[in-house]
């Protein structure tokens, strides 16, 4: 009974949710606070699409699509139909998970690079048509969107949206660790291995990969509404092939199959180009520098990789 | 057809059953009109030299290809052209030549995917980890246990699957398909690479699965193995059937002899290794001809 | 109403030629190496940035063109030694990463040492149009068009007919065999990266008097170039000039009769068409499914 509260899991959950009530010790202005949320909520898009990449070995690279497409589904409904938030907000996410169910089963028969370039060129016609739509989508200078509101109250400050940022975390990293450790999360795990070896052991390949789609796909559309309420505008240039390439590199660099390694790499690549700015104009330089650079000498991941170095002795005994 | 001893033949007692299937390739027939049967309970073996079509006959069999012509029944059910995740559930495990083991994964969690079909639950109880979850997935992992050791892999029970030799490896994939509790048990090339102690493991293995009732179908090279364990054996040439029958009536069927086994082996003595006309018969690790002695 | 039709059809065959040479560096470094090159958009904007700012600084055009061309080979060729190398046997993941990452800094490097505003090159013989079917044919069209042909058939007899082509087609088909009958596969690697990276630049160059260049420039260009071979069927070389050009004369017909404002949406349109319907693409054969 006391072991299953010790376990690894409950005590990662526990160390994620003291990491972020103690952080506001840290931050002490409402910058540091604004690019906390920030992390946040790319860390739970990312949460979820280290469900896809690394559990179930397939790729996006048009995830922004997405993002953006929670955001303006929130932006549109609210600002230009009055709707209450969070009616829009779960409007959007339906919206989206019903999209990404019918896309996914014909995008998902697709493999490697395929897939790739196929998810890619969702996301940028999903960009192309947010950015030319103007009527509806304000054009390229983006539309404004309403404060979220929760039962009458405002959502406002940067303290209140950075603990509702935090919880949410919180309950997506719990969610997907479920999902890791059931028999779902086996089966993922295991069409990302041999395919045709899940598929004579009984799962049903296709469908599960289909459902791993919309799941990420939930996820960053809920992160996409709740970013265009908490910054008051969205525009399409959170919708780009880049942002759905910092995406996939957040969680590569932070450890595919790692959830902890997603948030950790959200953590590193959204603080960095804050950081950039003091190379100004180095700093697309610098970035795709270390895109490359992490790729080329620590392919595993930021946490698997110091998971190797600090459990090394461990692993050596299991090689008999 | 070849004599059975007492067991009643006929459709009604087969488990599975072809009729006439046929795989091509862009002109090449796999597979030319195969018909036979595998009755209950029975160690059926299928040889034959390479190219005669056995593992794509056993991929038809798992629905990996869909047939170009014929059908496929396990009892009264067709399954042909059903996906193979469909064939996995109305109870046909298979092992791969080549291992397909996750090795991502230990070994343990390699086996508890076989318990896949049973195992399922809605994607809210997945993502909420509810008590009763909590407790399936505690009876998963004993139960997988169970059956590691039953296998004789009870020393790696904790060990990453991918830390396992070759031999540790293919009892895996067998515990893995015994896992989903399968009506019929294919096993491609069982004894590939392994040497005679660890085949003589593997025959003692799937004696004993015969003897708890399981039907265990056999694609292998390995003749030692094929006519220690084999209650019928079907012989395979060109993606037809040559012959079918008990051990000793194949091994004694000219018509095999001259294709795959070589008049070397019409009597008892014993052979190096036995090359056949119709060219080699091994292709896989370990086996370069059909070995008999 | 036809002479409507025939400038569309004329423009879209020349842009439709850029997107063919794009579309040629992208098969050729998938054929060698089984890696979607994201930087391959970056070599055609080396490729007209350069000679704009050699010939500002006095060179003269044909001298210009040369440098730039080399300059670009030289990038690739980089690109492959230092970072497509290195992570050879990565997941597919990992590669699209690493070049994607290479082209985002070739771009800021780009911004470095240039600037972000537009450039353009004077035409290579006049701006006069010429009158063709009543639409009016730029001279830099007929440029690009005859360059991309003589290309094209240079390329074609490079593979076709030179020993050093066929070592290249063969480490495509089968590396391991190529491997063990002597080709030396890593210099094929190379020499496809340097290949491709030249293709780009001459594109680059050949379409900067019409549509102008800037640092940016690669990322569409890239993109369409790309969706063009999956379109004419990835690794394919003729499938690649097919692609490039149906593409081409799609994008100008759609932006001439449905909507100028998606021009761009057509490319992707038609990728995914392909990649849904028919993922060898026009003139790729059936994938084989085997297992």
């Amino acid at each position: 009974m006391i072991a299953r509260f010790v376990s690894p899991r409950i005590g990662g959950l526990a160390a994620l949710l003291a990491v972020i009530a103690a952080l506001p010790l840290a931050l002490s202005n409402n910058y540091f606070y604004e690019v906390a949320i920030l992390v946040g909520l790319n860390a739970i898009v990312c949460v979820g699409l280290n469900l896809l990449i690394g559990y179930a070995g397939q790729i996006s690279l048009g995830h922004a699509g997405f993002f953006g497409l929670g955001a303006y589904g929130s932006a549109i409904l609210s600002a230009r139909f009055d709707w209450p938030p969070l009616a829009a907000l779960a409007a959007a996410t339906v919206a989206v998970a019903l999209l990404a169910y019918l896309i996914g089963r014909p995008i998902l028969r697709l493999r490697g690079h395929y897939l790739a370039m196929a998810t890619l060129g969702m996301g940028v016609i999903v960009s192309i048509v947010a950015a030319t739509e103007d009527r509806w989508t304000g054009g390229p200078d983006g539309m404004s969107v309403p404060p979220f509101k929760l039962f009458g109250a405002t959502l406002s400050g940067e303290g209140a949206w950075y603990c509702v940022v935090g919880a949410l975390l919180v309950a997506a990293v719990w969610l997907s660790l479920n999902l890791i450790e059931s028999p779902t999360g086996r089966a993922l795990r295991a069409l990302s291995s041999s395919e045709v070896a899940a598929e004579v052991s009984g799962i049903d390949s296709a469908r599960q990969k289909v459902l791993v789609f919309v799941i990420s796909a939930v996820f960053a559309s809920v992160a996409g509404s709740l970013t265009a309420h908490y910054s008051g505008f969205i525009t399409p240039s959170k919708l780009t092939f880049f942002h759905s390439i910092e995406l996939v590199t957040m969680v590569v660099f932070g450890g595919m199959a790692s959830t902890y390694g997603a948030v950790v790499g959200a953590a590193v690549l959204t603080t960095l180009p804050q950081l950039l700015t003091v190379f100004k104009d180095y700093e697309m330089v610098v970035f795709g520098a270390i895109m490359m650079g992490t790729m080329i000498f620590m392919p595993k991941g930021l946490v698997p990789s110091i998971g190797t170095w600090v459990g090394g002795s461990r692993t050596r005994k299991d090689l008999r | 057809m070849g004599r059975r001893v007492a067991h009643a033949e006929g459709p009604a007692v087969s488990l599975l059953r072809t009729e006439g299937l046929s795989k091509e390739f862009g002109g090449v027939c796999a597979v030319d009109s195969l018909s036979f049967a595998i009755s209950p309970g029975r160690v059926y073996s299928i040889i034959g030299p390479n190219g005669a079509g056995k593992t794509t006959l056993l991929n038809l069999l798992t629905g990996i290809y869909a047939p170009s012509g014929g059908r496929i029944f396990l009892e009264d059910a067709d399954l042909t052209g059903r996906a193979p995740h469909e064939f996995a559930q109305a109870g046909v495990a298979r092992t791969f030549q080549n291992l397909q083991v996750f090795f991502n994964m230990t070994a343990l969690e390699n086996v508890m995917v076989g318990r896949y079909r049973r195992e399922r639950c809605s994607l809210a109880t997945a993502l909420l980890r509810t008590p009763a979850l909590a407790r399936a997935e505690r009876t998963c992992r004993e139960e997988a246990a169970e059956l590691m050791r039953f296998i004789g892999l009870a020393e790696w029970l904790d060990a990453r699957a991918e830390a396992m030799p070759y031999g540790a490896l293919k009892r895996l994939e067998i515990a893995r398909a015994l896992a989903t509790q399968p009506r019929m048990l294919l096993l491609d090339e069982p004894a590939a690479g392994l040497n005679s102690a660890e085949m003589r493991g593997i025959g003692e293995l799937i004696g004993l699965l015969a003897s708890r009732g399981h039907t265990v179908v056999l694609v292998e090279h390995n003749m030692r193995l094929v006519m220690g364990v084999s209650d019928h054996v079907l012989v395979l040439d060109y993606g037809r059937k040559l012959a079918e029958g008990t051990a000793e009536e194949v091994r004694r069927d000219p018509r095999v002899i001259e294709a795959y086994l070589g008049s070397a082996l019409a009597s008892d003595c014993s052979v190096g290794s036995a090359t056949t006309s119709g060219g080699s018969a091994g292709g896989t690790a370990g086996s370069v001809a059909p070995t008999l002695h | 109403m036809s002479g409507q039709l025939a400038q569309y059809l004329l423009s879209g065959i020349t842009i439709g030629a850029i997107y063919a040479l794009v579309a040629l560096g992208f098969s050729i470094i998938f054929n060698a190496s089984h890696v979607i090159n994201f930087a391959q958009g970056e070599f055609v904007m080396i490729g007209g940035m350069t000679t704009v700012s050699l010939t500002g600084a006095g060179l003269p055009l044909p001298v210009a063109m040369i440098a730039a061309v080399g300059l670009a080979a030289l990038v690739g060729l980089a690109l492959e030694k230092l970072a497509v190398e290195p992570a050879r046997r990565a997941p597919v993941v990992t590669l699209i990463i690493i070049t994607i990452g290479a082209s985002i800094l070739l771009r800021g490097l780009a911004a470095l040492v240039w600037d972000k505003k537009l450039h353009t090159l004077a035409p290579f013989s006049g701006s006069a149009p010429i009158e063709i079917a009543g639409a009016a044919l730029l001279p830099q069209s007929l440029w690009v068009l005859g360059v991309s042909l003589a290309i094209v058939l240079a390329l074609s007899w490079f593979f076709g007919r030179t020993l050093l082509g066929k070592a290249m087609l063969a480490t495509s088909n089968q590396g391991v065999a190529a491997q063990l009958v002597g080709i030396n596969v890593r210099r094929v690697l190379l020499i496809s990266f340097g290949l491709s990276a030249a293709l780009g630049a001459v594109a680059g160059i050949l379409i900067t008097p019409i549509t102008l260049t800037s640092w940016d420039v690669g990322i569409m260009l890239g993109l369409k170039g790309f969706a063009a071979a999956v379109l004419g069927g990835l690794g394919s070389g003729p499938g690649a000039v097919l692609g490039g050009l149906v593409l081409g004369v799609a994008e100008s017909l759609s932006a001439g009769y449905l909507s100028s404002a998606y021009k761009d949406v057509i490319a992707f349109v038609l990728m995914l068409a392909v990649l849904f319907f028919r993922p060898a693409g026009i003139l790729g054969g059936r994938a084989a499914e085997r297992v």
